[in-house]
């Protein structure tokens, strides 16, 4: 199966490939509004579809203190 | 909920591509509009605020995150006159200010910007997370918050500043504001604002030029830009109520795009309308008097509210 890798913080996961960024960052149980999905150093939307080979980086966005 | 975003996200503006969705202001817009988006809403609230003009001298606290070097960058693409200035609270945990001081540094090295470091353990003789056992029982976040008040105050005195901008974004303000309604804060909902006017010579007026944007949108931004910042939270922060309460505030927004704004620009435009009206017990280090009414520390010469050491000076007593 050909598959696209994300990562958020020390968490990796692979999904299947023609997933959308928003299903994948669903898919790994964290609040779509709380992070910003990077691919290839590019700030990617939310609707773009995981091409096999992607690597996603997703960046949490919510600062505290 | 939130739903599912449609496909083909275009920018409303050009049909391109479009990197960010912000359901708030029922905007997609693709990379140049969203840049161009960032500088006008920052621009704006300078202006409706009146912050600082061009002429005036800005002092930016930078702590390496994302907020605040987007705000240098901002600031210093709109023209205005900037330095930099980064406190070294000594958590030595995971390196983080040592990380944190050396990020600030490549940011400003790259762009030929100048800033200053104020050490706290070498200044002081206590590091902040060393005061832990002075503090009064205080949560370490509120000493931590002390300290940065006063350092600011005084490296923007001694150098002439005549402001100080932090980056709390509109997500930031939103959770102070949840968490000063939860307590009915009074003193705390009468100030909080885009603006906090100089009482005092030694009190500098602080900003918040960003205080219209998502912290989603800050993060966009500096991503976008390539701005490297450091993405680990401190870890004083991990356990903060704030990061609690932003999701809290996320859920709603999620459900009802906008809450968080309204939320905010209820508070700025109901107290200058005057429709919401708190009074307002003055808080500690930070009175809102006029300059005659304040006493001064002997030991700082800042100005305080009571007799004797201000409450920073305080923090480095022996406990009683
Ligand atoms: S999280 Fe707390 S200790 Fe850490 S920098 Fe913020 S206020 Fe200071
Ligand atoms: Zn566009
Ligand atoms: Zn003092």
């Amino acid at each position: 199966m050909e598959t696209a890798r994300i990562t958020y913080r020390k968490r990796v996961l692979e999904v299947a490939a023609g997933m959308t960024v928003y299903s994948a960052i669903e898919k790994m149980g964290i609040d779509p509004s709380t992070v910003i999905a990077v691919r290839a150093k590019r700030v990617v939307n939310e609707q773009t579809i995981l091409e096999a080979g992607d690597e996603l980086k997703l960046v949490n966005v919510i600062s505290g203190g | 909920m939130t739903r599912p975003p449609r496909p083909y996200m275009k920018c409303n503006l050009c049909g391109g591509l479009a990197i960010i969705r912000m359901p708030q202001h029922r905007l997609n817009l693709c990379e140049e509009h969203f840049d161009q988006w960032v500088l006008k809403m920052v621009q704006r609230a300078i202006e409706r605020h009146s912050m600082f003009r061009p002429h005036e001298r800005v002092l930016v606290a930078v702590s390496g995150g994302k907020d605040s070097l987007a705000l240098w960058d901002i600031l210093t693409r709109l023209g205005y006159q900037t330095e930099g200035v980064y406190i070294h609270l000594g958590i030595t945990h995971e390196d983080y200010s040592d990380v944190s001081q050396a990020q600030v540094e490549a940011f400003a090295v790259e762009r030929g910007l100048s800033y200053q470091v104020v050490d706290v353990g070498a200044t002081y003789g206590q590091t902040v997370p060393d005061l832990r056992n002075t503090g009064r029982g205080k949560h370490l976040c509120a000493v931590c918050g002390l300290v940065k008040r006063h350092v600011m105050n005084r490296i923007a005195y001694e150098g002439g500043y005549d402001a100080i901008a932090t980056g709390h974004q509109l997500d930031d303000e939103a959770a102070i504001l949840l968490q000063n309604t939860l307590h009915w804060r009074a003193g705390y909902l009468q100030r909080q604002g885009p603006v906090l006017p100089s009482t005092h010579p030694r009190l500098a007026r602080k900003v918040k030029p960003l205080c219209t944007l998502y912290e989603r949108e800050t993060a966009a931004y500096a991503l976008m830009r390539g701005i490297e910042f450091v993405e680990q939270e401190c870890p004083y922060a991990v356990r903060a109520t704030s990061i609690f309460i932003k999701h809290i505030l996320n859920q709603l927004e999620n459900r009802s795009p906008g809450t968080k704004r309204q939320f905010y620009d209820g508070l700025v435009r109901g107290r200058a309308s005057g429709e919401l009206v708190f009074s307002a017990p003055d808080i500690d280090d930070e009175p809102a008097l006029a300059p005659d009414d304040y006493q001064t520390c002997p030991r700082c010469g800042q100005p305080t509210l009571s007799p004797g050491l201000c409450a920073f000076c305080r923090l480095w007593e022996p406990a009683p």
